[in-house]
């Protein structure tokens, strides 16, 4: 069987959305924790946590505070601005129905089962008290459509252009919470060797499940410095942008090997990931943590521009 | 218990007895708890939702999709019916395909005056561009659902021949997959017939017809018209299970004499393509220059022999309810031979003799839209109201030939499971057959369409009907 170009996209996407939508929901779970442990903070986190998403415009129209009830609702299910975990979703499945014949059934069922649970569950406002349930079944929804992925896909093109929209996306929301808070990871450049404010970095690391990875690697009081570095350069970190980057130029290698053809994306890939791996933190910091985000992200962009034209997803 | 005495009901004679087909499945049943199998009928709901099969009703376009109610207790063919059955079945699909050929190059039976002319030119399923050519094995419908009604114990009738693209086949095997995996033991104690190979032999069926430039083992495509389409999840299930590409046109384009699709690596060509989409839509250069879902070019390619296309452009001509009326005729012109399976009598309202009895007896009759399909555009005469009669008899008058009225028929009954036990309702049953140059195969039992509405007879899924599995016991 040879695969389709409007299949690889398909699968491309389905992806993408999937891990959109879990990196949400993450960051809805660390801004409720916020809202509970220090309510006075709370607008600015979900300020920050708007941004992230990208939907700063989005919000701003619809007059809302900065509130958890609000913020939540417009993050977990608003359609108007088709950015929500719920339109990601159902993004989600329906590109698993163009690609239905391409994954496995337990893939698409766990897809949509995922999709069922998140329109009953979001069916109508959430409650704050139900907001923790609801959170919890997103995640394990999630992990439910990549143990499918993982236990019943064959390791072939399919597979590896799926891997492709996770890393990309998972690469991107890393990056993009550490841009929305580099501010805070600044005065280290004067102070190396300085102690934020607890909170603030618990939170940066909570929206990308890293807490507990980061205190097992380093138990004494967090430096910003170390959490930017885990965050950027800690190989052994899933979400680290060196683990994600690492991972796209790998699966673009065995669409090479699968092909028997090397075209622009890989050498793309190659260069992005040499720029990080030849990086130190102290020379990010130097040059701009910043800057360096901002041209990982076009960088990473362009990347997939390329996978999409090298691979014909859409002519 | 007994049904209404005034329909047959396949499951209980006018004594309440269980009749022999059911009689194994009766014991079993009589056996269950009730509260269990209405649970087990919610599950079955929840398995349907989860594995996707959904279908979207048009004209409700914001609609989510909605699940095709599935009743848990079977239809039961015995071994003898279903063997006259397909004979019968067999005898018409063979006439069927004899009469695209022929109408398409000497029209002998329009010559001989068994059939007038003006019911092929100002046809408009008839295709022009057809006209002496002879599609890839000489196959033109490859793959027929035919619609068939059962008023007493051997009174079967053909109602509809669906010789373009019939749907429905994924019911029928999702239909058994499910009801296998909620009573196992069942199958163990009743030696049924399978229905799971469809899928191979679909394949086979289509592989067989390859075009003349097909060099290999065949590649073949499923064209649907996208995912958004109502019958979208049959599409790409029958493209999973039997190992085609699941196309829409925009993945299609013509390189080098062939229809090829776009793949990651290029663009590849493909064999034989299943075409899930109406004959208008298939070429914008042929038939609607405003079709975005077909392939530009396809029907130069198509002549050339450089793809099939199953169903054949063109085949509609045969399912035409107009047509349907000459059926009998058609099978006796060319099997040489009495049909096995009976016609509706029907009249044509383009007759004025006809048209007068029809509009006389419309309260009693249903009347059909010569190209219609799905329910949609009928009238029903003993369900309808004053009001309806009268504005459907000034459509009558306004345009008679596009209309064709049959009488009311006794549809038999099968029980399904209601929360106070078993309760009958109307079906009918559309058995799929599948011809390839050198055979027909049908698949035994097929879907069974049920309206779940009490005393309804109307089964089309549109318009709220069901589905059950369909039982051919073996011998």
């Amino acid at each position: 069987m040879t695969t389709l170009g409007k299949t690889a996209g398909g699968l491309f996407w389905m992806f993408r959305y999937l891990e959109r939508s879990e990196n949400l929901a993450r960051l809805i779970e660390a801004g409720l924790r916020i809202s509970l442990t220090r309510g006075g903070a709370a607008g600015e986190e979900w300020r920050s946590i708007i941004t992230t998403a990208g939907l700063g415009a989005a919000y701003e129209e619809t007059g809302g505070d900065y509130a958890a009830p609000q913020v939540v609702n417009f993050l977990l299910r608003d359609r108007s601005h088709g950015c929500s975990v719920l339109c990601m979703i159902e993004n989600a499945r329906d590109n698993g129905r163009v690609v239905r014949t391409a994954i496995t059934r337990e893939v698409w069922e766990a897809t949509n089962e995922c999709c069922i649970m998140a329109r009953k569950m979001l069916a109508r406002p959430v409650r704050e008290a139900d907001l923790p349930d609801i959170l919890a079944a997103i995640r394990r929804h999630s992990a439910l459509v990549r143990g499918a992925l993982h236990g019943t896909m064959l390791r072939n093109d399919i597979y590896n252009f799926a891997r492709l929209g996770t890393f990309l996306e998972r690469a991107d929301n890393s990056a993009r919470i550490l841009d929305v808070k580099y501010y805070l990871l600044l005065p280290s450049i004067a102070h190396v060797g300085s102690l934020m404010d607890n909170n603030q970095w618990e939170t940066v690391l909570r929206s990308l499940s890293a807490l507990h990875s980061f205190r097992w690697l380093n138990p004494g009081d967090p430096k910003p410095i170390d959490i930017a570095r885990f965050l950027i350069l800690d190989g052994r970190f899933p979400r680290s942008i060196i683990f994600c980057i690492r991972k796209m130029h790998e699966n673009l290698h065995w669409l090479e090997r699968e092909y028997g053809d090397r075209l622009v994306s890989q050498d793309l890939a190659r260069q992005v990931l040499d720029q990080i791996e030849q990086a130190s933190i102290e020379r990010i910091f130097e040059g701009g943590l910043h800057e360096f985000l901002q041209t990982f992200m076009i960088g990473n962009r362009q990347l997939a521009e390329q996978i999409e034209r090298d691979y014909r997803f859409t002519g | 218990m007994a049904g209404d005495k005034s329909f047959f009901d396949e499951m209980f004679d006018e004594a309440g007895v269980p009749r022999h087909p059911f009689r194994s499945y009766h014991r079993w049943f009589a056996d269950q708890e009730p509260a269990k199998l209405l649970k087990k009928a919610a599950e079955a709901e929840d398995l349907f939702r989860k594995t996707g099969i959904t279908f979207a009703v048009y004209g409700q376009e914001d609609a989510e999709e909605r699940l095709i109610p599935f009743d848990i207790v079977p239809r039961i063919i015995s071994a003898s019916e279903w063997a006259r059955l397909s004979r019968g079945i067999e005898q018409r699909v063979r006439a069927i395909n004899a009469f695209l050929h022929d109408i398409y190059h000497r029209q002998e039976i329009v010559r001989a005056g068994r059939l007038p002319e003006h019911m092929v030119s100002r046809n408009t399923a008839f295709l022009d561009r057809m006209i002496g050519f002879t599609p890839p094995g000489g196959v033109y419908s490859h793959i027929i659902g035919v619609d068939l009604v059962r008023t007493g114990p051997d009174e079967f009738y053909a109602l509809e021949d669906n010789a373009r693209t019939p749907s429905g086949v994924s019911y029928m095997l999702e239909n058994r997959e499910t009801m296998m995996s909620m009573f196992p033991e069942l199958f163990s104690q009743i030696k049924i017939r399978q229905v799971s190979d469809y899928p191979k032999r679909l394949r086979r069926s289509l592989s067989a017809s390859a075009p003349r430039k097909c060099d290999g083992d065949p590649v073949l495509a499923v064209l649907t018209p996208g995912s958004f389409n109502s019958a979208y999840f049959e599409h790409a299930f029958l493209a999973d299970q039997m190992g085609a590409e699941l196309v829409e046109g925009h993945d299609l384009q013509i390189v080098d004499g062939r229809v090829a699709m776009r793949t990651t690596q290029g663009y590849r060509p493909v064999d034989v393509i299943y075409r899930r989409l109406d004959d208008d839509y298939l070429d914008p250069l042929t038939f609607r220059p405003d079709s975005v879902l077909g392939v530009p070019g396809i029907m130069d390619i198509y002549m050339a022999g450089g793809v099939t296309i199953a169903n054949a452009p063109g085949s509609g001509i045969a399912d035409d309810k107009a047509i349907y009326s000459y059926i009998p005729d058609i099978v006796r012109f060319y099997m040489g031979e009495e049909p096995l399976l009976r016609n509706v009598p029907t009249w044509r309202c383009s007759e004025p003799d006809s048209l007068a009895y029809v509009l006389d007896n419309l309260s009693e009759l249903v009347v059909k839209e010569v190209h219609g399909s799905g329910g949609y555009g009928m009238l029903v005469g003993p369900a309808a109201s004053k009001r309806e009669l009268a504005a459907f008899a000034a459509k009558l008058k306004q345009r008679p030939e596009n209309y064709i009225a049959q009488p009311t028929l006794a549809l038999s009954t099968v029980p399904i499971l209601t929360k106070k036990g078993l309760a009958p309702r109307h079906v009918d049953l559309r058995p799929f057959v599948l011809v390839s140059p050198d055979r027909v195969e049908i698949t035994p039992g097929g879907l069974t369409r049920v309206a779940l509405k009490k005393g309804s007879l109307v089964v089309n899924s549109s318009q709220g009907g069901g589905t059950k599995d369909s039982w051919v016991l073996e011998d």
